[in-house]
């Protein structure tokens, strides 16, 4: 396909010269960022979005960049639900929910993981049951059990949730997705607290908690497959940064209102840079202490820096090759095992360069305390979004083809051994 | 934006991924490294003046085809991979660089069409004792005789030195360190070929007792660095390629091989490894890649090169001994192939510096 970039760049241009307001409120701007498809336009026309190719989806940012307007909201867990409903929602449940995450009404949250089935996610043994007979009537569904880990849940409006709708059948073939609203009495969330103090996750308890019907995504029996696309794109978006974009300086209602916003969504998040290793400090720090003139430590910086801006460029190439249609699919677990190792390595460089004074934390630590919060968060990346294991498993299975494990979880569910 | 093949180029390495697996059969690589040429004049032949590939990156007033560092590339991993045994490394990449980078424009013309064809063998003599590139370490004598220069000293670790016509050698003036041309057959020049423990890279040791030589270029005019940068690329390619072989031969085997009534390759003490190096060779790839892709833009690559260097030769020397460790007892005789490309990496791996070396390199260029 031919496109013309300055083009669009000048179409933006101008229509950002004639819309973009600094007045306005952050959901007036949005809907007319939805309504013309400018927020999401790698996204369908019919969908909030234009079609648009990935190099008109960078040029775009970059004039919205240039012209300091704000984007849709993306913080949070919310986008791993808008691919989802993108994929395999119906058009109602496209419209009615893709449009409030991305104006930033709505906050969203991954109900998948559970006490008992973290890694084997199709284990899951939370149950939704018929609401009585007659689902056509929309009667709707009765959720029983638990979640763990959930990110953001104590933020969240709504979830995806994977709940198990058959036990007769063999684990995957009985599960199905669902959205559930998270603001009724069956739904009762309590954060937890993690190892590095922070208290971004959640336990949810469901008792009696209601789906409507039409809250169901996809066919009955096909939460597995649904899933798949959520696993896929988080694991795809850890190389990805997390990118709050810097405003400060700017004039306008609508930035106070943004700064707010985001300090809300991403407060379960001030630790993410630091989990992933914080490689932009090494060289810095290394300088501050000295340590830059150690021949050891610079070989392991010059490691560090190579596997962190090869993952990278991996990261890149892959992403070129999706948008091409060219990628197998679970090529997302290189890029996630290979993140897993920056951050692990990034861990020990920062442990060398700081020597004694890495047995100090909070403010005592250097650097206001970040680099304690790295030795204590970095742990979290190699078991987040599935594990460094697990995601051995899928290369050598799905990518190099290597032969199964022998399983024991495939008859019928309930006859199937569990915690 | 980051780099990624175009379709063009992805077809490109598919027809010579099939032009190198049908010339270049281990069979054959163990038949050509037994001899002391090394190489099939046959194939060499076709790899140059029919389908022009030792002139990809060459300019087309030169003899060349006016591609660049990113076809280059594509050509020596699937060298790399297939092991081909040719002259390609010493004289496309090596000299043909040398000269581009050094000559006039004359010399150009005169030099590199017979690189670019086949018709002549071209090779760079840069290191001596130390083996390596640093200028200080450059220490045979280049003195003025009439137009020209006589050399003398000793080259080491040249490559294809015993099969070249025509040698690239650094030597010192009063100017510093220039590039001289020397014909092989010369007055003066000696060659002994070296024991290299990688029998299908063949390497020599020349004497060079006042032997007539050309400058190239200007005195003092040479940009070792550049030059260095080019090679290590098309290098780390290359290396990649061989890394590649490393894994897809042990990943057959696996899959084939049968213990405790099962394939090998179910066991997760061994699937976590290969997905280990699967995913340490995806990023070497992507590092070999961006680094000729920098260079194609003309920037400065000294810390992609060097990146690209070390990552590339430590993941090949990982690969071929992980490929050993699957392959089991097989895997040590002489009959399995692996050692082929084991032997290989393990030369490459120190080959134009070891990978210590190219991170302080690297870290140099940036700045750090
Ligand atoms: C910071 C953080 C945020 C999270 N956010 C969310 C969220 O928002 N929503 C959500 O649903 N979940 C979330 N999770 C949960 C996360 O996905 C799970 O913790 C993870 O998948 C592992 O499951 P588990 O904890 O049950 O461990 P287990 O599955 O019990 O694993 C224990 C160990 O056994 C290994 N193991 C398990 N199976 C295999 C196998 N087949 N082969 C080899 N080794 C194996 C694992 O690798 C691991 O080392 C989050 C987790 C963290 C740490």
């Amino acid at each position: 396909m031919d496109i013309n970039i300055d083009a669009i760049r000048a179409e933006v241009r101008t229509w950002l010269a004639d819309n973009w307001d600094p007045n306005l409120t952050l959901v007036e701007w949005r809907t007319k960022l939805v309504d013309t498809g400018w927020g999401m336009p790698e996204w369908p026309e019919d969908y909030f979005g234009k079609d648009m190719p990935p190099v008109a989806v960078s040029a775009i940012a970059q004039e919205f960049a240039e012209a300091g307007a704000i984007g849709v909201m993306k913080s949070g867990p919310r986008m791993l639900a808008a691919v989802t409903l993108l994929a395999h929602g119906n058009d109602q449940q496209k419209r009615r929910f893709l449009r409030r995450i991305l104006t930033g009404e709505d906050a969203w949250c991954q109900l998948f993981s559970e006490p008992g089935s973290g890694s084997d996610l199709a284990g899951s043994t939370t149950r939704a049951d018929a609401n009585g007979d007659d689902l056509a009537n929309g009667n709707g569904w009765k959720v029983n059990g638990q979640k763990v880990w959930t990110t953001s849940a104590h933020h969240a409006d709504y979830g995806i949730l994977l709940a198990r709708t058959d036990w007769d059948v063999p684990k995957h073939q009985g599960l199905s997705f669902f959205v559930i609203d998270m603001h009724q009495p069956g739904v009762e969330v309590r954060q937890l607290r993690q190892m590095n103090g922070h208290a971004s996750f959640n336990e949810v308890f469901f008792t009696d908690a209601v789906v409507p019907g039409h809250f169901q995504v996809g066919e009955l029996g096909q939460g597995w497959q649904t899933a798949m696309t959520t696993l896929a794109y988080e694991r795809r978006a850890v190389a990805g940064n997390r990118d709050a974009k810097e405003d400060k300086g700017r004039n306008g209602t609508i930035y106070g209102e943004y700064r707010e916003e985001q300090a809300i969504a991403n407060e379960p998040y001030t630790w993410y840079p630091q989990r992933a290793g914080r490689v932009d400090l090494v060289v810095e720090r290394a300088r501050e202490t000295g340590k830059i003139s150690d021949p050891a430590i610079r070989q392991e910086i010059a490691k560090l820096l190579t596997m962190h801006q090869s993952t990278q460029w991996f990261a890149g190439r892959l992403s070129e090759l999706q948008k091409a249609g060219k990628a197998r699919g679970p090529e997302g677990s290189i890029t996630k095992l290979a993140a897993s190792n920056v951050a692990r390595l990034a861990s020990d460089v920062h442990t060398a360069i700081t020597g004694i004074d890495a047995m100090l934390t909070g403010d005592q630590s250097p650097h206001d305390g970040v680099i304690a919060e790295i030795l204590v968060s970095v742990p979290a990346v190699s078991i987040a979004g599935g594990t460094d294991e697990i995601q051995r498993n899928i290369i050598a299975e799905r990518l190099l083809g290597l032969p199964k494990e022998p399983r024991f979880d495939t008859g019928p569910f309930k006859d199937v051994r569990r915690n | 934006m980051e780099f990624s093949f175009t379709a063009e180029q992805d077809q490109f390495r598919d027809v010579l991924g099939r032009f190198m697996r049908d010339k270049s059969p281990a069979s054959a690589v163990r038949s050509l490294m037994e001899t002391d040429k090394g190489f099939d004049a046959e194939v060499w032949q076709q790899l140059c003046a029919e389908q022009g590939l030792a002139g990809i990156h060459l300019p087309e007033d030169c003899g060349g085809t006016g591609y660049g560092p990113v076809e280059l590339a594509i050509i020596m991993e699937e060298q790399g991979r297939a092991l081909l045994c040719s002259p390609f490394m010493a004289s496309a990449v090596m000299a043909g660089y040398a000269i581009l980078q050094t000559g006039t424009d004359d010399q150009k013309r005169a030099l590199l069409p017979g690189i670019a064809d086949g018709s002549t063998i071209a090779t760079l003599a840069i290191t001596e004792q130390s083996g390596l590139w640093r200028d200080d370490d450059i220490q045979l004598q280049a003195t003025k005789s009439g137009d020209d220069y006589v050399l003398s000293g000793t080259k080491r670790f040249v490559v294809d030195g015993q099969n070249a016509d025509l040698l690239v050698v650094a030597g010192r003036t009063d100017a510093g360190v220039s590039l001289f041309t020397v014909n092989a057959g010369s007055e003066g020049v000696t060659c002994r070929v070296a024991n290299a423990m990688d029998p299908t890279r063949k390497l020599a040791e020349i004497d060079f007792s006042s032997a007539p030589a050309q400058l190239l270029g200007v005195e003092g005019g040479v940009d070792l660095a550049a030059i260095f940068n080019a090679v290590l690329i098309a290098f780390a390619n290359e290396m990649v390629g061989g890394a590649q072989a490393m894994l897809d031969s042990a990943i057959e085997y696996a899959k084939l091989r049968v213990q405790f009534g099962r394939e090998i390759g179910s066991f997760q003490g061994l699937k976590h490894r290969f997905s280990d190096l699967m995913v340490d060779i995806e990023l070497a790839k992507a590092t070999a890649y961006q680094a000729a892709q920098h260079l194609a833009d003309g920037k400065d690559a000294t810390a992609f090169a060097s990146m690209a260097k070390a990552t590339a030769s430590e993941v090949f020397r990982h690969a071929a001994h992980e490929c050993i460790q699957f392959h089991g007892g097989i895997g040590f005789t002489w009959e399995n192939d692996t050692h082929l490309w084991f032997k290989r990496a393990k030369s490459s791996e120190v080959f134009l510096g070891t990978p210590n070396d190219h991170r302080e390199r690297m870290l140099q260029a940036m700045g750090i």
